[in-house]
């Protein structure tokens, strides 16, 4: 089966330093795929080339057997192609229900239009409101998104990438800085997630990681070093001494 | 917004009464000055759709006021003294103008795209003084006031006032229209976070095009009014002092809330000629007002009548 995403031989340096060095791995539809590595392995900037915001040197990146390596990042994400960044951004000034109905708009016909109050569009609104509740914020609907806490933050990305219906979801670190509860409300949430839609996640915490994960990929100095189920990365002497070990003690 | 709606209200009737109430008081001139601040609220307004809810800073916003005052003077000196000629012709030109140069000035961004947009309207403005058949450098009277199918809309001070704030009150209700729409929120969701807007789907290109196409159609028309005002056309009134005093009023009453460079553009005039009054020597005092008004009231004036009112 063709698989949802495809990442062949991507390269891009910046300068001297080559940041991804032909990655190549494949995420299967309803996948969940992990990308952990050490700090500056290229993790981000891995996203930012599948995301669109950044063009790679070399390779080739499809979905569904559609070759985007070319296309924008809006064209990206109107084929199916949802993000979180790792610094979150969100809009700041836009009320919670704001920011999500923003993302279903952008999939439900033409946004020039410029006569009807588009607080008003009922459509629009529910299935917003309808998003942020599966990611536990239903109750903040009306609050203003730059008055969030950290995780909350997360949450509403999380939130507004679901509003998009995506097939294929990257998420850069959801985890990262969430106090205890949030972490778990949060895992939660993406192992929900798990086989609806595919999913490259990129995180530190390792028990998160290989509780969630079908399969890792380890990234170090922008080489993907190994690929495979979470027993198998385990098992894995290269990743135990350039990964793991460090991490581990 | 619904604070900042009531606002408009207000003012919109407080002023309407205005002009019977100062011909009592034996100062009908002060009806002449008012219907300037409110050609200048209607400019403000537009600038303040790219402005305050697209976040494009346009240095070459007067542009727009003179390519309005031109269509109406060149017209007018051709005997097309019909504004339904004078305004589709004014419209139709500063449309093209803002669509060619947008297009350009909008693949930039930051001090860049404010560099690019007062370089265009120093274009336009050494356009118009090189129109010798037009009055050059110094400009020229206007030949007749404009008509409307054949009517003297006008005709005498307050004719013309009403004429003035019945605009300003049309391009409010179009603009608030266009910023609560599919349109106007994604326009001010480019404003919050443009890789944000992106990542969900939207190219702000087109968005901020269009936005910035109405924008300078609205000032056009507002150029219309001022050449009926001053009887004038002249280059000064694209001057880039002109389009910095623009964004000053949009500023001062509070970007991203219509009402609010309403109320800076008419506290700005007014206060200019106020001040003009008194001394001379007015300008450097009140352009160091203007900044430490902007710089301390949080949100402009309308910020400030928000907050006493305990919204927020
Ligand atoms: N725009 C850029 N220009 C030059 N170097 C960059 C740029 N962006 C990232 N880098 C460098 O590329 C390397 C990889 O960065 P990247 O952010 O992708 O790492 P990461 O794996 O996401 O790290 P972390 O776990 O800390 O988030 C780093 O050495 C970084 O300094
Ligand atoms: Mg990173």
């Amino acid at each position: 089966m063709t698989p949802a995403l495809s990442v062949q031989s991507l390269t891009k340096s910046f300068g001297a330093l080559k940041v991804s060095d032909a990655i190549t791995f494949d995420v299967a539809e309803g996948e969940l795929h992990a990308i952990i590595g050490p700090n500056g392995a290229g993790k981000t900037t891995l996203i930012h080339q599948l995301s669109g915001s950044l063009a790679p040197d070399a390779g080739r990146i499809a979905m569904a057997g559609q070759d985007i390596t070319r296309l924008s990042m809006p064209a990206r994400a109107r084929l199916g192609l949802a993000r979180s960044f790792q610094i979150t951004r969100i809009l700041a000034g836009f009320t919670l229900l704001e920011n999500v109905a923003l993302a279903v708009q952008a999939r439900s016909g033409s946004s020039f239009r410029f006569l009807r109050p588009v607080a008003r569009e009922a459509a629009l609104n529910d299935q917003a409101a309808e998003a942020l509740v599966t990611v536990g914020l239903g109750q903040s609907a009306r609050r203003i998104a730059g008055t969030l806490s950290h995780g909350e933050k997360r949450q509403l990305e999380i939130a507004i990438a679901l509003a998009m219906r995506p097939k294929v979801l990257l998420l850069d670190e959801p985890l990262a800085g969430t106090g205890h509860a949030e972490s778990a409300r949060l895992s939660t949430l993406i192992a929900g997630l798990k086989g609806r839609l595919s999913i490259v996640l990129i995180e530190h915490d390792m028990e998160a990681v290989f509780a969630l994960a079908d399969r890792i990929s380890v990234l170090v100095q922008g080489r993907v070093i190994a690929t495979g189920t979470p027993p198998e990365i385990r098992a894995n002497a290269g990743v135990r001494t350039a990964y793991l070990g460090e991490e581990e003690g | 917004m619904i604070g900042s709606d009531r606002a408009m209200l207000i003012l919109l009737a407080v002023v309407a009464v205005l002009p019977p109430v100062l011909s009592a008081l034996g100062e009908p001139f002060l009806t002449v000055i008012l219907s300037r601040a409110l050609i200048f609220a209607t400019a403000a307004l537009s600038l303040d759709l790219i402005l305050g809810f697209g976040a494009m800073v346009s240095f070459g916003h007067a542009a727009y006021l003179g390519i309005g005052a031109y269509a109406a003077g060149i017209l007018a000196a051709n005997g097309l003294t019909g504004l339904e000629v004078q305004v589709p012709v004014a419209l139709a030109a500063a449309g093209v103008f803002a669509l060619v140069t947008g297009a350009i000035s909008l693949r930039t961004s930051g001090v860049h795209f404010i560099m690019i947009t007062l370089a265009f309207g120093q274009m336009a403005f050494f356009l118009m003084t090189s129109l010798s058949a037009y009055g050059g450098d110094d400009g020229q009277a206007l030949a007749a006031p404009s008509t409307l199918f054949g009517i003297a809309v006008f005709d005498g001070a307050a004719r013309f006032f009403y004429a003035t704030l019945a605009v300003l009150a049309l391009a409010w209700l179009g603009l608030r229209t266009i910023t609560r729409s599919r349109f106007g929120r994604v326009l001010a969701g480019t404003r919050e976070d443009p890789a944000r807007m992106q990542a969900m789907g939207f190219s702000p290109f087109g968005y901020r095009l269009t936005a910035y196409v109405i924008s300078g159609m609205v000032a056009a028309l507002a150029g219309v009014l001022l050449a009926n005002h001053a009887a004038y056309i002249s280059p000064s009134y694209m001057s880039w002092a002109r389009s910095g005093e623009l964004i000053a009023m949009v500023a001062l009453g509070g970007m991203g809330t219509l009402t609010g460079p309403v109320l800076g553009a008419l506290a700005f005039v007014l206060a200019e000629e106020a001040l003009a009054k008194l001394t001379t020597h007015w300008r450097l005092p009140f352009g160091a007002a203007v900044v430490l008004a902007v710089l301390f009231t949080r949100g402009g004036l309308m910020g400030a009548l928000s907050r006493t009112r305990g919204r927020k």
